[in-house]
C-alpha cells in the first residue's frame, strides 16, 4: 500500500506546486529580451537552409578556431590549429606533426585568440583567415577553400603574443606584437632588472598576395612595455598601425597593483608603409634567431618544418617619423579604428572614460611637433593635441570597439557586462543592452574593415553561470548575437561556444561557401607514399620497418589481410582514400595503436604508425560511418613473434590486390 | 525484372519452407551444414538469373541522351582502360563478381548511353533506372562517383567497346 499511496501524495504535491504558481507568469529580468518581438522567426534557419554568415570564433584556451553560422549559432565545424585534435588526426599523423613543431619541440597544445580574414581594398575577402597563440608566440594562415591550417609561424624574441593577428588593408602584412616584454634576444639576467632592459617585438609578417605564405619581413624593437591590442589604420590612415600598450611603469611584480600606477599608458603609431620601405632599402640588422615555420603542401599532403635562423630586426630610432606615443586613458586594451579611418578608439579598461583619438590631428601635432617630451626616444604626442574627445562614465571596464557603417560604434563593457551604443562623431550614447556574463570582445562581421556588414553583432561572454544547463564546476563560454539594423539593439540568441571565444571575425557567406573545396583530386596526389589505385597497393618491409601503402574505397581496404607483421616491429599505414566524390570521408584505426584514427578526405593519403606489443590476428576498421557496408569495411593484420621467418603477404580477396587480369 | 523476381521469391520461398516451416530448428552440425547447403544452392541458382546478366538497352537518366558510336579508337582505348585502373579497379573486375558487377561484355547488356549515364550520374540512376535500381538491391554497395567528365567516361566506354 506504500507504494501506492507515495507516489500518489507525490503527484498531488506536484500538483499543488504548480497550481501555486500557474497564476500570471513571472519572467526573470534578463531572461526575457528575445522573448519579446519576432527574435526567433529572425534566427531560425529553416532545416536545408543555409545561414547567411560564417563567423570564425575563436577557441582560445582549446587552441583551435571554431566555425558557426549566423543568425542560427549551429557549430559547422571545429579548425585544428594549435592543438591536436585525435578527430581528425591533426597532430597525430605523421602529416600533420611538423605542424606543431617549434623551437622548444613538439608542442601539443596552444592559446588561439584573435583570428582575422585576409582583406582586399579595405574589405574581408574570404581567402584566408589569420590567427594567433599566446603562449608559445605563433601566427597561423588557414585556407578558407580547404577550412584546414596551411601554416603556422613561430615569433621570435616575442612572448604573450597577444597583439596580433591583425592584417593590413591589401592583406600586405599580418602583425604579431609581443605582451610580455622580454629580454631581446633573450638572455640570463636578473628579473628586477627588467626596466630598462627588456623590450617589446613587433613582428610584420608579409603575405604572399598569391598563395598567402608569410615571412618575418621584420621586428621592431620596441620598448619594454606590453602591446596589448591592435589595429591598422584605412583609408587616410591606411599606412599607419596602431597598438595598445599597458604596464608603461615596466612593473615586473605584483602587475595587478605596479602595471597600473599610470593614469595614461599609450597607443603606439608606427607608420608601417615607412619601415616598410626602410627594410627594402637595406635598412634594419638581421639578427641571429631560431624559429619554427611550418607550411603544409596540399599536393603531397604534409606538412613540413623549416628551423629558420635570423630575423632582420629594426631599431625605431634609425627611422624619425616612423613611431608616435599617443597617451591613452589607463591600461587600454582595444584599439580599433573606425571605418572611416580618421577615429582611433582606445578602451581604457581601468579608466573612467574612453578616448578616442583623431587621425587627422595626428598628422597635425606631427607636423607642428606638439611632444610632450619621449618614452625611450619615441615622441609622445601632447594629449590635446592628438585627443578627438573622450566618452565620460560609458559604463565599467570597456575592451573593445567594433563599428558599423552608419557612423556607430559599440563597445563591451567587461565589468558592468554591457556592450553599450555610441556616435563616434557627437560622441553620444545611443543605446545599452546588458549581456550575460562578463563580456570580452564582440564582432560585426566586416566591423573591423572599410565596409562593416550592419546585420549582426556577436558578444562573446566569459561567464555564464545560470544561463544554460548546469554542467558541473565548468560551464560554457557563451556568444550572444544581437540585431544592430535598428537604432536599438536587440537580443536575439545565445549559443554556447568551445573554449574561450576571445575574438571571432565574420564574413558575409557567399564569399565563401562557392570556393569550398569538395575533395581532393587523386591525379595531384604527390604523397610519397600514395596509392592511387589498388593495383598500387603493397606492402613493403624495411629492416624493422614495414610500410603498408593502403586504398580506401566504400567499403574495403586493399589489402585487407596482412601477413609477416613482428613483434617488435614499427609499422606505417599510409593510407589513401580512392574516393572521388563529394562528403565521402573515410577513417582508419588498428587496435593497440597509441595514435588517434585517421580521417582521410576523398583524394588525400595519411599516415599513421603502429608497433605491435601482442602476437595474434589483430583487426583494423573504418572509424567513419561510410556506406550501407561500413561495418563490413575492416582488415587483419597477422603478428608473429620477432623471431618469426614468415615473409610479408599482402591480399584482399585472397589475391594480390588488383591482380586484375591482364587488361 | 518481373521474372528475376518471382524466380527470387520462389527459391525463397523453397527455402523457408524447408527450413522453416514446421517450426523445427536447426541444432546438429550436420542440420546446420545441410542448410547451408541449401541455401548456397538457391544462392547459386538466383545468381544466374540476376539482373546482372540481363540485358537492359534503355539509355538511363543522366547528362547523356544520344551517343553516336564509330569505329573503334585505339588510342581513346587505351586513354580508357588507364582511366579505368586508376577509377574503377577497387570495385570492378572484368572477368569476375567483385565489390560491383563484372564489366566485360557489358556493352552487350547495356546501351552505350546507360553506360556513361551510370559512371557520371550514379546518384539519380540508383533512384529511377530500373535496373540500376535492382543492382543497388543485389550489390548493396552503392556506385561511387568518381566526378569523371563525359570525355572520361567516353573514353571507358571505348575501352569496354574493345573488350566485348
Amino acid at each position: 500500500m506504500k507504494l501506492i499511496f507515495k507516489p500518489f501524495f507525490a503527484i498531488a504535491a506536484v500538483s499543488l506546486l504548480l497550481a501555486s504558481c500557474g497564476g500570471p507568469t513571472t519572467k526573470k529580468s534578463g531572461n526575457s529580451g528575445a522573448l519579446s518581438g519576432n527574435a526567433a522567426e529572425k534566427v531560425y534557419v529553416a532545416p536545408g537552409e543555409h545561414d547567411s554568415h560564417y563567423a570564425f570564433i575563436s577557441g582560445g584556451f582549446s587552441g583551435q578556431l571554431s566555425v558557426y553560422g549566423l543568425p542560427s549559432g549551429r557549430l559547422f565545424r571545429v579548425i585544428p590549429v594549435f592543438s591536436q585534435d585525435p578527430e581528425k588526426g591533426y597532430g597525430y599523423s605523421e602529416e600533420t606533426k611538423p605542424m606543431l613543431m617549434t623551437s622548444h619541440g613538439f608542442i601539443p597544445w596552444g592559446d588561439s585568440h584573435h583570428p582575422d580574414i585576409s582583406q582586399t581594398n579595405g574589405s574581408v575577402d574570404g581567402r584566408w583567415v589569420f590567427i594567433n597563440e599566446n603562449n608559445t608566440p605563433r601566427i597561423a594562415r588557414i585556407s578558407l577553400e580547404t577550412f584546414e591550417t596551411e601554416e603556422i609561424i613561430e615569433i621570435p624574441n616575442s612572448a604573450g603574443n597577444h597583439s596580433s593577428s591583425y592584417v593590413t588593408e591589401n592583406s600586405e602584412y599580418v602583425v604579431a606584437g609581443t605582451r610580455f616584454a622580454v629580454p631581446f634576444p633573450q638572455r640570463d639576467m636578473p628579473i628586477n632588472e627588467m626596466k630598462g632592459n627588456f623590450s617589446g617585438a613587433l613582428s610584420f609578417l608579409k603575405i604572399d598576395p598569391e598563395h598567402g605564405n608569410m615571412n618575418i619581413d621584420f621586428q621592431i624593437k620596441m620598448p619594454g612595455f606590453n602591446y596589448d591590442k591592435a589595429h591598422p589604420g584605412r583609408n587616410a590612415s591606411s599606412d599607419w598601425f596602431f597598438f595598445t600598450t599597458y604596464n608603461t611603469e615596466e612593473a615586473h611584480t605584483l602587475m595587478e597593483v605596479n602595471s597600473s600606477q599610470n593614469d595614461k599608458d599609450y597607443i603606439a603609431a608606427i607608420n608601417w608603409k615607412k619601415v616598410s620601405e626602410y627594410v627594402a632599402n637595406g635598412g634594419g640588422e638581421m639578427q641571429a634567431a631560431n624559429y619554427a615555420h611550418n607550411t603544409w603542401d596540399n599536393d603531397a599532403h604534409q606538412a613540413t618544418t623549416v628551423m629558420e635562423k635570423e630575423v632582420l630586426v629594426v631599431n625605431p630610432m634609425d627611422i624619425p617619423g616612423a613611431f608616435y606615443f599617443l597617451p591613452t586613458a589607463k591600461s587600454p586594451h582595444g584599439c580599433d579604428v573606425d571605418p572611416s579611418g580618421e577615429y582611433i578608439v582606445g578602451s581604457g579598461k581601468l579608466a573612467a572614460t574612453m578616448t578616442i583619438h583623431s587621425f587627422s590631428k595626428m598628422l597635425k601635432a606631427i607636423e607642428d611637433k606638439a611632444f610632450d617630451g619621449d618614452a625611450y626616444g619615441i615622441p609622445i604626442i601632447n594629449f590635446e593635441a592628438v585627443s578627438y574627445g573622450t566618452l565620460d562614465q560609458p559604463g565599467l571596464g570597456p575592451l573593445h570597439t567594433e563599428f558599423d557603417s552608419r557612423g556607430n560604434a559599440y563597445t563591451t563593457f567587461f565589468i558592468s557586462s554591457e556592450v553599450v551604443k555610441w556616435n563616434i562623431k557627437d560622441l553620444k550614447i545611443i543605446d545599452r543592452h546588458s549581456v550575460y556574463y562578463s563580456v570580452g570582445h564582440l564582432m560585426i562581421p566586416g566591423g573591423n574593415s572599410r565596409t562593416p556588414d550592419d546585420k549582426y553583432l556577436v558578444a562573446m561572454n566569459k561567464i555564464t553561470k545560470d544561463r544554460y544547463l548546469p554542467t558541473g564546476p565548468e560551464v560554457c563560454q557563451s556568444a550572444q548575437l544581437f540585431d544592430i539594423s535598428g537604432e536599438k539593439m536587440e537580443l536575439l540568441l545565445d549559443f554556447p561556444t568551445i573554449g574561450e571565444p576571445h575574438y571571432a571575425a565574420g564574413i558575409a557567406a557567399e564569399k565563401i561557401k562557392d570556393k569550398s573545396a569538395k575533395l581532393f583530386n587523386l591525379e595531384d596526389n604527390t604523397h610519397p607514399y600514395a596509392a592511387k589505385s589498388e593495383a598500387e597497393s603493397k606492402v613493403v618491409r624495411k629492416g624493422n620497418e614495414v610500410h603498408i601503402y593502403m586504398t580506401m574505397i566504400r567499403s574495403h581496404f586493399a589489402p585487407d589481410n596482412i601477413e609477416g607483421v613482428k613483434v617488435g616491429d614499427k609499422v606505417f599505414f599510409h593510407v589513401t582514400n580512392l574516393e572521388q566524390d563529394y562528403d565521402v570521408p573515410h577513417g582508419i584505426s588498428m587496435i593497440g595503436a597509441n595514435t588517434s584514427e585517421l580521417l582521410i578526405m576523398p583524394g588525400r593519403t595519411t599516415t599513421f604508425t603502429w608497433e605491435p606489443k601482442q602476437v595474434g590476428v589483430w583487426p583494423f576498421y573504418c572509424t567513419d560511418f561510410c556506406s550501407a557496408l561500413h561495418q563490413e569495411m575492416q582488415g587483419y593484420v597477422r603478428v608473429s613473434p620477432a623471431n618469426s621467418n614468415l615473409p610479408i603477404t599482402y591480399t584482399l580477396d585472397d589475391e594480390v590486390p588488383g591482380a586484375e587480369e591482364e587488361l | 525484372m518481373n521474372t528475376i523476381k518471382i524466380s527470387i521469391a520462389f527459391f525463397a520461398t523453397i527455402f523457408f519452407t524447408s527450413c522453416g516451416g514446421e517450426e523445427t530448428v536447426a541444432t546438429s552440425h550436420d542440420e546446420v551444414k545441410a542448410v547451408v547447403e541449401q541455401v548456397e544452392e538457391v544462392a547459386e541458382v538466383v545468381e544466374e538469373v540476376a539482373v546482372v546478366n540481363t540485358s537492359d538497352l534503355s539509355k538511363g537518366v543522366g547528362p547523356i541522351t544520344s551517343i553516336e558510336l564509330g569505329d573503334i579508337d585505339e588510342a581513346l582505348v587505351e586513354k580508357g582502360k588507364e582511366i579505368y585502373k586508376g577509377n574503377c579497379t577497387a570495385c570492378h573486375k572484368m572477368k569476375k563478381r567483385f565489390v560491383g558487377p563484372s564489366l566485360d561484355g557489358i556493352t552487350s547488356r547495356r546501351s552505350p548511353e546507360w553506360i556513361m549515364n551510370m559512371i557520371l550520374n550514379p546518384e539519380e540512376m540508383v533512384e529511377k533506372d530500373e535496373t540500376a535500381k535492382a543492382l543497388l538491391m543485389e550489390y548493396s554497395a552503392p556506385m561511387a562517383n568518381q566526378n569523371l567528365t563525359e570525355e572520361e567516361a567516353r573514353a571507358i566506354l571505348e575501352f569496354f567497346r574493345s573488350r566485348n
